[in-house]
């Protein structure tokens, strides 16, 4: 067994002849908050669906090299994709609750999944909405459309439906770009919550954000891994100009 | 010159006002010189007896039965290969492959064929070739070939308008593709599908000419689907056409419209309670 939740070794990624991530090696930790950042265009969602197979929906896309979750390569023929995407969960940029009430929602991965049992259901819903912040403000409408919830609550009941299937690992891509700043503040808080149960990892182009939620942040140039280092670090003292000259604001 | 732009302004409006109003007039006109023409002829026995002596005694009940059985066979068999067809194209195929972009422009072409053609293609294919005869089934087939398109080309439009966040949401979380769009995208879709469905049916309700050469006209009441029939639209243009008796020619045109109606104010309604849903 390794160190490490996640590593990523030699990664690359082709849209048809296009090379989007060139030979990206990064290991994360678990428990641990990762940032990535980068300006846009530069690889950070490619990136992150390359760590639960969800480029593979992507048509044209090509990716070698290899990335263990627990030491196991999940892009072995022998992976099972259903079983990694719930151990592996994702938050995508814009806040997407289905067209249905909120219990549904939630109890829509279990369900997908196999388990029928009323009880058990309630159980994960209502375990699962806790862990998201989400309990006190929707127990009373469980029934009611989660579409009609705020972008802030859809936002933490995607959280709340990814934990349902009891992930180990959760992707956020630009989880907050949507967002007010309240209902991003919340968000935050719930991130460094999260991470004493799961291992996340975060795209965001807020620097602020990532300073504040991270342990540890990446930063990405055309489809390149520049730097990663303890967040602090790379804030207060970047060991490459590029990343310096992109938390300074001087291009991106 | 703000005058002058306000003056256009109201110009156009009435313009507009006008036309709305000179559509609105017409439709009202005509459905209430059917009404005040019809409303004589309708009665219980108008309703529930067949006709005898060609229409000119007796009710429209077997046309009315008629209607209503060819519009089931076609939707039965429209429908699954429609919607069918339509998952297959949006959720499978790559968007624009060459082999959508031939079904589309056929659907697309099909759609724009004068319904007489389709009997025309009924009468020699099903009624001669196949040997079905003058008949439901023939008439039910010929329906559903001409409303295909329509149901296909909604459905495609309703799951288009499903937000591709819905399906990589559910991808994501687990989900197999046909879990995907059997729990979330066609649920999503459904209300859009069904104004389609509702649309065809009215389409099959008012057709004549795709019937007219491929089920019949017989005035008996229609059991099994390969005994003939003729369809109120039909009953119509006969009564009418061959002065068998206008006063009933109007009564069958009143239940039609009457029929037809409350058909567009379901698929009115099941549209509203779509847009609600995607935007809510
Ligand atoms: N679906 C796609 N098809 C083709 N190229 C893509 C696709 N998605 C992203 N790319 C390309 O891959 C590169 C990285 O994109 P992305 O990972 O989305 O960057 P970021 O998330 O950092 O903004 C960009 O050059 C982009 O144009
Ligand atoms: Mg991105």
């Amino acid at each position: 067994m390794s160190l490490y939740k996640i590593q990523a070794k030699d990664v690359c990624l082709f849209y048809h002849q296009e090379q989007a991530l060139f030979n990206v090696n990064l290991n994360i930790e678990a428990n641990q908050v990762t940032a990535l950042i980068g300006p846009s265009g530069c690889g950070k969602s490619t990136f992150l669906r390359s760590l639960n197979r969800l480029n593979e929906l992507i048509e044209g896309t090509t990716t070698t090299g290899e990335v263990l979750i627990d030491g196991v390569n999940i892009y072995d023929n022998d992976t099972d994709v259903v079983k990694l995407r719930k151990e592996v969960g994702m938050v995508f940029q814009k806040p997407s609750a289905f067209p249905m009430s909120i219990y549904d929602n939630v109890a829509y991965g279990p369900r997908i999944h196999g388990i029928t049992k009323k009880n058990t259901l309630d159980e994960i819903v209502e375990r699962s909405l806790r862990q998201a912040n989400l309990w006190e403000e929707a127990k009373d409408r469980l029934t009611s459309s989660g579409l009609r919830m705020s972008g802030g609550q859809q936002q933490r009941l995607v959280i709340a439906r990814v934990l349902s299937v009891n992930p180990k690992v959760i992707l956020m891509d630009e989880p907050a770009s949507a967002l007010d700043p309240i209902s991003t503040a919340k968000l935050e808080d719930l991130i460094s919550e999260l991470k004493k149960e799961y291992t996340i990892v975060i795209v965001t182009h807020n620097m602020q954000q990532a300073a504040r939620v991270s342990d540890s942040t990446a930063f990405f140039l055309s489809g390149h891994l520049i730097e990663y280092q303890p967040t602090e670090r790379l804030f207060v003292n970047p060991g490459d100009k590029r990343t310096e000259d992109y938390i300074t604001g001087r291009f991106g | 010159m703000k005058a002058y732009g306000n003056l256009k302004e109201k110009f156009i409006y009435m313009f507009i006002w006008l036309g709305a109003a000179f559509v609105a007039f017409t439709l009202l006109t005509i459905i209430a010189y059917v009404f005040v023409k019809g409303i004589g002829t309708i009665s219980w026995e108008f309703i529930t007896a067949i006709p005898s002596r060609m229409g000119k005694e007796g009710g429209i009940s077997s046309a009315i039965v008629g209607t209503i059985y060819l519009t089931v066979v076609a939707l039965l068999i429209s429908t699954p290969l429609g919607i069918g067809s339509a998952v297959y194209l949006t959720e499978y195929q790559k968007r624009n492959s060459r082999f959508s972009r031939a079904v589309e422009m056929s659907a697309e072409a099909l759609s724009g064929i004068p319904s007489i053609i389709f009997g025309l293609f009924g009468f020699i294919f099903f009624v001669i070739f196949l040997g079905l005869g003058w008949s439901i089934l023939s008439g039910g087939l010929t329906l559903a070939i001409m409303i295909l398109p329509t149901i296909m080309r909604t459905t495609q439009e309703a799951l288009r308008a499903v937000p591709e966040e819905f399906r990589s949401n559910s991808l994501a979380l687990g989900a197999s593709k046909w879990q995907t769009i059997s729990k979330i995208v066609l649920p999503s879709s459904a209300p859009g599908i069904v104004t389609g469905v509702i649309l065809s049916i009215g389409r099959s309700v008012g057709e004549t000419a795709a019937i007219l050469l491929t089920a019949g006209s017989a005035l008996g009441m229609p059991l099994l689907p390969t005994d003939p029939a003729r369809s109120m639209s039909v009953h119509l243009y006969y009564l009418a056409a061959e002065g068998i008796s206008m006063e009933r020619a109007y009564g069958t045109a009143l239940l039609l419209i009457v029929m037809i109606l409350i058909i567009n104010y379901l698929a009115n309604l099941s549209l509203r309670r779509f847009t609600y849903r995607l935007k809510s």
